[in-house]
């Protein structure tokens, strides 16, 4: 009887903890979910989040804009804050998925430098804190390659057969065909269906030189010597180069895309305050140094690049200035069709 | 009589609606993306545009059909070693052979990725011996090792199971009526255990038609099967999301997987026919 009775209690409690559980999760404590990009960010900072203000944060990643689209867009899972690129920004403003921000909750967002507010993805500087910037670059080890080659900073080095087998190339559609879109000397944004053609032709004949076509396994790949060259992002360039000091990196002289990746509230998120609390701390001076050193990407936090070592913001192909900056162009959202025929002339190169 | 069907019932319910749900209702999908277009109207485009994707199909087959007939070669001598062992000796040895289950499918399959790679432990063991290297990675011969890798127990396992389940005695039978080991493996032992060679081919068949991790991680994202193109088309990895594409490649290939079975399963009906006259 006895024995009863004590598990008629436990039962009750354990009843009792589970339903005052569920009642936080409602009422008390706040949970925040924030997607974010693979390794961009220092973890460190999200339990100080939680302690200044109580609310909890479940943080996940992804590996590309396009997978964190297919998981909003499919209305699977909620998400309050997320740090998309700059066309899919704009795709996203679009579709009407963003909530516009209440800057007086964001009074931190001051100290994002001028220049990176109000870009086209988001004209009205209405919908976006901007979170790091940077372009894309081709890094390659020095050993590997003649200097000669390098010394022309020219994306011709990603076709030169010399280096054939050693060549890696993005596996992503958009950052792929603005390299050959430039190469060719045509915007990285055409709506002209015959220059994504001839792009398309251009990576079908280097097709044959590329070694493998990847994303995150470039770090690897580079680092250990197994490939020579590569295109990437400049923030990467700097980790791999950490890894690894046979590592250099330009930006190649027919132009590069200048990235922003920036934070936005989506339109559904039931925390619009407890996330735009969120983005004001990823603001914060120290805050912005913390993550400006983990990631390697340029941080486009004016106070944070006054405190972070000069060597860091010293380098020129990371922290690019005004002149280099001219050359590059911004991804835009493309029409229906010209993402239609990039997607159908991908498949295409893949498959052959 | 009445009450025995009835708990029957009972026991069966949350088997079959775990089925409708996880199992009817996603084909009923899959169907329903395949034969409509991104506006909800009946189409048949999408399963005529299969025909665009006819060299990864055959590729993708290609390639399984060569990674079953390795597991098959490679699984049915081991298999029959094993089941001949001393008991105890067997549960060791089917313990190894699903030791590398135990640990994830991804890390294993990157783990090839740095033994195969230019210079990855293979290609520095041969340089340190004097030789001169190969060239391993990113091609399909390195997928259809993934492939051989990743599934071989599958095919292990089951020819092990039927094999153990013939009693030594049928063996010591033939011999008496004067067989020789050509004519007990043909007529005795490859017979009863043809069940257990379907179940294994048709599980490495079946995941190695639709891989797609094995293809980019090894093949270098050179190497494209239809699992690749399926994954792309509903992730929008190539900057378009589309079902309705994706339903109808992943119908395709479930129709010739279920083809490929039917087939299989005819072979088995001769066979067990066959071993009982």
């Amino acid at each position: 009887m006895k024995k009863k009775i004590l598990s008629l209690v436990l039962a009750a409690v354990l009843a009792l903890s589970v339903l005052s559980m569920a009642g936080c999760g409602n009422s008390g404590k706040v949970t925040l979910n924030v997607y974010n990009w693979g390794e961009y960010i220092d973890l460190s900072v999200l339990p100080e989040f939680e302690k200044e203000t109580g609310i909890r944060v479940n943080y996940t990643t992804y590996a590309s804009n396009e997978e964190m689209y297919a998981k909003i867009a499919s209305g699977a899972a909620s998400y309050d804050v997320v740090i998309p690129s700059d066309y899919m920004i704009s795709k996203l403003i679009q579709e009407d998925m963003l909530a516009p921000l209440n800057f007086d909750n964001i009074p931190n967002a001051r100290y994002i430098g001028e220049q990176y507010k109000g870009l086209d993805f988001d004209p009205e500087n209405q919908y976006t804190v901007p979170y790091t910037w940077g372009t894309t670059v081709v890094i390659y080890n020095k050993s590997m390659v003649d200097p000669a080659d390098a010394a022309a900073q020219s994306l011709d080095l990603l076709w030169n057969e010399k280096y054939s087998g050693q060549i890696l190339m993005f596996d992503n559609p958009r950052d792929a065909f603005g390299v050959a879109l430039s190469k060719l000397g045509y915007s990285l944004n055409s709506e002209n269906p015959d220059e994504w053609k001839a792009a398309a032709e251009e990576l079908k004949k280097q097709k044959p030189l590329v070694q493998a076509y990847v994303m995150d396994q470039i770090f690897d790949k580079m680092e250990s010597g197994e490939a020579a060259i590569a295109p990437y992002y400049a923030g990467d360039a700097l980790i791999i180069q950490d890894g690894n000091p046979d590592i250099d990196y330009y930006i190649p002289k027919e132009g590069a895309n200048f990235f922003v990746d920036a934070m936005c509230v989506l339109k559904d998120s039931p925390h619009k305050a407890e996330a735009e609390a969120f983005i004001n701390f990823m603001c914060k001076t120290d805050v912005a140094v913390k993550t400006a050193e983990i990631i390697g990407y340029a941080t486009p936090h004016l106070e944070a690049v006054k405190q972070l070592d000069p060597e860091i913001t010293g380098n020129t192909v990371v922290y690019a200035d005004e002149a280099v900056l001219a050359n590059t162009e911004v991804f835009l959202n493309l029409s229906p069709e010209i993402n239609r025929l990039q997607s159908d002339l991908w498949t295409d190169i893949k498959k052959d | 009589m009445h009450r025995k069907s009835l708990s029957r019932v009972a026991i069966n319910a949350p088997y079959t609606v775990w089925m409708a749900i996880f199992v009817l209702v996603p084909i009923a999908l899959v169907v329903y993306y395949a034969f409509t277009d991104a506006a909800g109207r009946f189409t048949l485009q999408n399963v005529a545009s299969i025909v665009d994707y006819s060299h990864t199909f055959f590729t993708s087959l290609e390639l399984a059909l060569i990674s079953t007939a390795i597991c098959l070669v490679l699984a049915y001598p081991l298999a029959y070693a094993i089941s001949r062992m001393h008991v105890k000796r067997q549960s060791t040895m089917i313990m190894l052979v699903m030791l590398p289950m135990w640990m994830n499918f991804l890390i294993r399959t990157y783990a090839w990725m740095t033994i195969l790679e230019g210079n990855g432990l293979i290609n520095r063991a041969v340089r340190a011996l004097g030789g001169e290297g190969f060239h391993m990675i990113n091609t399909n011969g390195a997928v259809v090792l993934g492939m051989v890798y990743n599934f071989l127990p599958y095919m292990i396992l089951p020819i092990y199971t039927v094999l153990t389940k013939i009693e030594q005695s049928t063996i010591e039978a033939a011999q008496d009526l004067g067989a020789n080991r050509v004519n007990i493996f043909r007529r005795v032992l490859l017979p009863m255990s043809v069940p257990g060679v379907i179940s294994g081919i048709t599980m490495v068949f079946v995941p190695a038609v639709s891989t797609f991790v094995i293809s980019k991680l090894l093949g270098g994202g050179k190497t494209f099967l239809i699992g690749d193109i399926i994954e792309n088309y509903f992730l929008g990895n190539t900057g378009t999301v589309d079902y309705n594409i994706g339903a109808a490649l992943s119908l395709v290939l479930m129709i010739l997987i279920l083809i490929s079975m039917a087939i299989m399963n005819h072979f088995d009906k001769d066979a067990s026919a066959g071993g009982i006259m």
